[in-house]
């Protein structure tokens, strides 16, 4: 395979559906390619589209995994033209009765993203990442995380067999640090907060243009990869749309790309294009776009994170102006709880439906109880919660939290004593 | 006061492919005058029409991400670096 030195293109087709990269801010257009910023204003690249004709029955057709929407993804339409990946996504729907008692809620699903192979929904960006990186000829793959990410780069170059490079703040959570280096890529522990790191492998990826990395040279691809968790849940739900969904907000991505999903199917006729609400969860430690919203704020005043909430310690979350114009549009909001709370969700989730998240997902369910309790948020209304990580990797969150109800002896007179 | 500019990718067509290049200033605003003086179009890249800094352009000077400190009105002492990279974040 041939290493492109700069600005490498590829043949027409071999994005699939994409046909350019449009500016966010200015419009202006250039071609797939591992480009980011726009080079006449800086704003961000995202990837634009010409679809042909797709259909539900095309789509159930597909894999069971997220390559079943290929066909609305900037990939090539052949799997043999993709690298040999994890086939993450199709993650359950799962109807959650027991919570939405708990919480007053009508009817509330959540999408469990904890199921995915490094068990958090990066490994659905890593995916559409690393086929982007094969089309335009790049054998590096690396990364700015704060866990989950590392976790699905490291894995899923493993399983391609390309060279991962993965940077993480030097003070992550043991199971992240650990979870990563068991792929045996290449793993630096930066001494620094999160935005140190992106900060450090932006200017890294300046001079590595033969490297791709995945949440900054190769974005506009990567980002994309989070409309499939939006597109699965439509179709789980019988190709209909939820009325409100609740969605963790680091960089405030995902949240963008699962109104885009939306808004793409019912563009496309998929799905019936009924009105929902986007509500945004952070941790009050990290809430530089609650606070945005609060304020009335178009633009996104950086923070310095203090959380126990670490894969949304973003303090400067390039996507957050973004958040803020998709709550405001569709009449949701983005809203933010303590870190006892985290943890109280953490519990609450894992007590009522046998879902253990990782922190992300305590502030998820925080921020919806907070939601409803401040009548925010529609309790008649249909819900969906996004889970997108899972509990094993932040065990250190809620260690001092629970344990044994009991430690005994190993006898039977012992157990009797317990009155159980 | 002798600053050292990091310069992005997206930013080098105005600097014949230089990565840095080194301008004299006092103050971040007065950076980007000097970036505009030597390389004519560049400062427009950088700030809005208003003249402030864009949505989506991070500069540093040292390690300290000027929106923390005092913007264009930051100062850069001598031997220092300003960086300026694109906004992008999240992992």
């Amino acid at each position: 395979m041939t290493t492109l030195q700069h600005d490498p293109l590829a043949p027409a087709g071999a994005f699939g559906p994409a046909v350019g990269l449009s500016c966010r801010e200015c419009g202006h257009e250039v071609e797939p390619s591992a480009r980011y910023a726009c080079d006449q204003c800086f704003g961000p690249l995202e990837v634009r589209y010409a679809f042909g004709r797709v259909s539900r029955r095309q789509i159930e057709a597909g894999p069971g995994s997220l390559w079943r929407y290929a066909p609305l993804l900037p990939v090539p339409a052949d799997p043999g033209d993709r690298p040999v990946d994890l086939a993450a996504g199709w993650t359950r729907l799962h109807r959650a009765d027991r919570l939405a008692a708990e919480l007053g809620l009508r009817r509330l699903w959540i999408k469990d993203d904890s199921g995915n192979p490094t068990h958090s929904f990066k490994d659905r960006v890593v995916a559409v990442a690393l086929t982007a990186a094969r089309t335009l000829g790049l054998t590096t793959v690396a990364c700015a995380s704060t866990g989950n990410l590392a976790n699905a780069v490291a894995a899923a170059a493993a399983r391609a067999g390309l060279r991962s490079v993965v940077l993480v703040p030097s003070d992550l959570e043991a199971g992240k640090i650990v979870t990563t280096a068991a792929y045996a890529g290449t793993l630096v522990a930066v001494d620094g907060s999160y935005d140190d790191v992106n900060r450090l492998c932006s200017e890294v990826a300046f001079d590595h243009e033969d490297w791709g990395f995945v949440n900054v040279t190769l974005r506009p691809f990567y980002a994309e990869g989070s409309k499939t968790v939006g597109f699965e849940v439509a179709e789980q739900l019988g190709w209909r749309l939820p009325e409100q969904v609740v969605v963790p907000v680091a960089s405030g991505s995902l949240l963008t790309k699962v109104d885009k999903a939306w808004r793409e199917l019912g563009e496309l006729g998929l799905v019936e294009a009924t009105p929902y609400r986007v509500f945004g969860a952070q941790a009050s430690g990290c809430a530089p776009v609650a606070a945005a919203f609060d304020a009335g704020l178009d633009v996104v005043r950086p923070v310095k994170p203090d959380t126990i909430a670490k894969s949304l310690a973003i303090g400067n979350p390039a996507d957050g102006p973004y958040a803020l114009d998709v709550a405001r549009r569709t009449g949701g909001a983005v809203a933010d709880v303590s870190d006892e709370e985290v943890v109280e969700g953490i519990r609450l989730l894992a007590r009522t439906e046998g879902i253990f998240a990782e922190t992300a997902g305590g502030v998820t369910v925080a921020t919806l109880r907070r939601l409803l309790a401040e009548g925010r948020l529609d309790p008649a209304a249909e819900t969906v919660l996004l889970n997108t990580g899972d509990g094993l990797k932040t065990l250190d969150a809620i260690v001092d939290r629970v344990g044994p109800t009991a430690t005994i002896p190993a006898s039977y007179d012992a157990f009797q004593e317990l009155g159980l | 006061m002798s600053v050292t500019v990091r310069v992005p990718t997206i930013l080098r067509a105005y600097t014949a492919g230089a990565a840095e290049v080194v301008v004299e200033a006092a103050t971040l605003a007065d950076v980007v005058a000097a970036l505009e003086g030597a390389y004519p179009g560049i400062g427009g890249r950088v700030l809005d029409e208003q003249g402030r800094l864009r949505r989506f352009v991070n500069v540093y000077v040292g390690d300290e991400d000027v929106r923390f400190a005092d913007g264009l009105g930051t100062p850069t002492p001598d031997g220092c670096t300003v960086s300026v990279i694109p906004a992008v974040a999240g992992g």
